[in-house]
């Protein structure tokens, strides 16, 4: 077990910008830290580096309190498991699982009770003797995982590990993969572009984007307290709704949106003349897509509520105060003084 | 108008999918014997002369496919394996196979890996140039070769080939080698470096294993390569005892305006049979399906 740390550290590839530009950060002990943002943020060469596969232009990678910026991937006691699952294809099932274990020149009798353990979590007994390309992408996951877990490493990364699952295995996967965190307590940072993974697993999230961390926090800290506006728009389907007035950005969650006659009185909420242009019906919740001036809002209800304006004319909606977020409309920082 | 937009759209797939089918597979298959027995003619041609009796091969009326009078006959492969150098020539040539072959192997494969992995985008042009090396022809580089042969000291020694012939199957196997190389994915290189060893280790035990079949291929290339060379042969070795297959038979099969047919062909199908199976056996049970389910699904 240890914590994870890069300090200042930079990569860049050739005349390029930054692919990761000064990011300083921390995984506590046993935490599940989360990479977030879009494709080439910059979060896989992150790992990367953590990893010990590329090194670093400048900055320190510091695993358990020691600087290892300097030493191979073998000497820092990771375990990475990659989008590929990149399984052994001449090896068997049970030969993948081991291979860590015989880098490491572990006595044969210690190895196959390793292996055992590791193979009975992840429910991997029948398979042992199978080739990689007999098993499904699930199965191949958990041999993927497996293979890490068997070294005990002091660390975890993940490089978005289900993204080659489909929709109804990944959830069931998502569930997996957290559990098996929490039973076992291994610091592990996890890639991901998918704000579900994000929000559902994470501790903490970090929201990086052209190779700077934009935000460190819970999902909920991310979610509800937004730094800038691309962390806003970044997370939340659909995203958070901006408007510009004045040089302010005002910036609303859609659920938070609703006809300005709902309000109570008592709590002070700010208006806006919305123009509903269409509905969008999605079982447990329909979203109105309509515009606030020029600009595009979105709000969402949940499917049973009865809404009494009608699309097409204009009504007068509202968000109370405390839920309203402000941005500064040049840099998109987030502004604390409510104008 | 109305009347047709009225109707289901269904489209006439039966002309395609039933007749033309099967009218496709017969052209298939027809052109697929017809190639087959072109390519395999000679190759029986020099089987039935082999066994074939002075009297049957020299009878113009005589079918080269049927054996006649005094055939089938194992007289021809005697005087191939008694009265010539022949099993010399054989052991001299699985000597030089053997060591091109580990020659080649030690260079054009490191080659390969580091033009496909660490060079990047010139790497690719760089396997080109290299491959043209190749396609210049011996009858060019082996007066240049000669001074090399004679500063080494290895002239009329069969050493000579070794040294000279990686100088074609180097190139060309390292060009062949990047192609596998290209499809053994990073990820599982990059995995064996975090499961525990160094580069050099994880190309061993992982990169190696799933470019077997690129190495087989190289190993039946290079041997074959090796067999067919004539000309640097004929050039650096002119003692009987350190010649090859290629140029062995020749000179001691073809006496004057002689020529053995029945003993050349026995020697020709000695060395052609045990390449034939080689290609067969290895290159369809290896290259297929080796590096399917390394990553992704």
């Amino acid at each position: 077990m240890a914590s994870v740390e890069v300090r200042e550290i930079v990569k860049q590839f050739g005349e390029n910008a930054p692919a990761v530009d000064h990011i300083s950060l921390t995984a506590q002990d046993g935490e599940f830290l989360v990479l977030l943002g879009p494709s080439g943020c910059g979060k896989t060469t992150l790992l990367r580096m953590i990893g010990g596969l590329e090194p670093p232009t400048s900055g320190d990678v510091v695993i358990g309190n020691h600087v290892v910026t300097h030493l191979p991937p073998r000497a820092r006691r990771i375990a990475m498991v990659f989008q590929s699952y990149a399984l052994y294809p001449h090896m068997s099932v049970h030969d993948n699982i081991a291979f860590p274990l015989r880098a490491q020149g572990t006595p044969k009798a210690e190895q196959e009770k390793r292996i055992n353990w590791a193979a009975s979590i992840l429910g991997l007994d029948g398979l042992m003797k199978r080739k990689p390309r007999q098993l499904s992408g699930g199965q191949r996951q958990r041999v993927a995982l497996a293979r890490a877990l068997v070294r005990e490493p002091s660390v975890f990364l993940l490089d978005e590990p289900l993204s080659n699952l489909d929709a109804q295995r990944r959830a069931s996967a998502r569930d997996e993969l957290q559990q098996f965190q929490r039973s076992i307590g291994t610091t592990t940072i996890y890639v991901t572009h998918d704000q579900v993974e994000a929000m559902g697993m994470g501790d903490r999230i970090a929201v990086l984007n052209l190779g700077t961390v934009r935000q460190i926090g819970t999902p909920q800290e991310i979610y509800d307290d937004p730094a800038d506006t691309f962390v806003a728009t970044f997370l939340g389907s659909p995203p958070m709704n901006l408007v510009e007035r004045g040089t302010m950005l005002h910036g609303f969650r859609p659920e938070h949106f609703s006809p300005a006659a709902w309000h109570d009185a008592a709590n002070p909420f700010e208006r806006f003349s919305f123009v509903p242009h269409r509905e969008e019906y999605l079982g447990a919740e329909r979203l109105i897509y309509g515009e606030v001036g020029d600009e595009k809002v979105v709000a969402r209800f949940p499917a049973t509520t009865q809404l009494d304006f009608s699309i097409g004319h204009p009504v007068e909606f509202g968000v109370a105060t405390r839920h309203m977020r402000y941005f500064d409309a040049e840099s998109g920082v987030r502004s604390y003084e409510t104008p | 108008m109305s009347a047709a937009a009225a109707q289901p759209y269904e489209p006439d797939i039966s002309s395609t999918k039933r007749g033309g089918k099967a009218a496709r597979r017969g052209v298939l298959y027809l052109a697929a014997i017809f190639f087959s027995v072109f390519a395999a003619l000679p190759f029986a041609w020099m089987v039935f002369t082999v066994f074939k009796s002075n009297q049957d091969l020299y009878n113009g009326q005589n079918v080269p496919f049927r054996f006649n009078e005094g055939s089938p006959t194992l007289d021809n492969i005697r005087l191939l394996w008694n009265q010539t150098n022949y099993p010399t020539f054989l052991q001299n040539t699985v000597v030089v196979s053997i060591l091109v072959v580990i020659i080649t192997l030690l260079v054009a494969v490191p080659a390969a890996y580091s033009l496909t992995r660490l060079v990047g985008r010139w790497g690719e042009n760089l396997g080109i140039a290299i491959f043209l090396v190749y396609l210049i022809p011996p009858t060019l580089l082996f007066i240049p070769m000669t001074r090399v042969v004679a500063v080494l000291g290895l002239k009329n020694s069969m050493f000579s080939m070794v040294v000279v012939y990686p100088t074609f199957t180097i190139p060309f196997c390292t060009w062949l080698m990047m192609g596998f190389f290209k499809s053994v994915p990073w990820d599982i290189e990059e995995q064996a470096m975090i499961d525990g060893y160094s580069r050099v280790g994880a190309i061993w035990r992982a990169v190696l294993p799933v470019s077997l079949p690129g190495i087989l291929t190289v190993i039946v290339f290079t041997v074959a390569l090796t067999l067919h060379e004539f000309v640097y042969a004929l050039a650096f070795v002119t003692s009987s005892s350190e010649k090859p297959v290629s140029t062995g038979v020749t000179t001691e099969l073809i006496r004057g305006d002689v020529f053995f047919w029945q003993s050349l062909m026995a020697a020709a199908a000695i060395v052609a049979i045990p390449v034939a199976l080689l290609y067969t056996l290895f290159l369809d049970r290896f290259v297929a399906g080796f590096t399917l389910g390394a990553v992704k699904g």
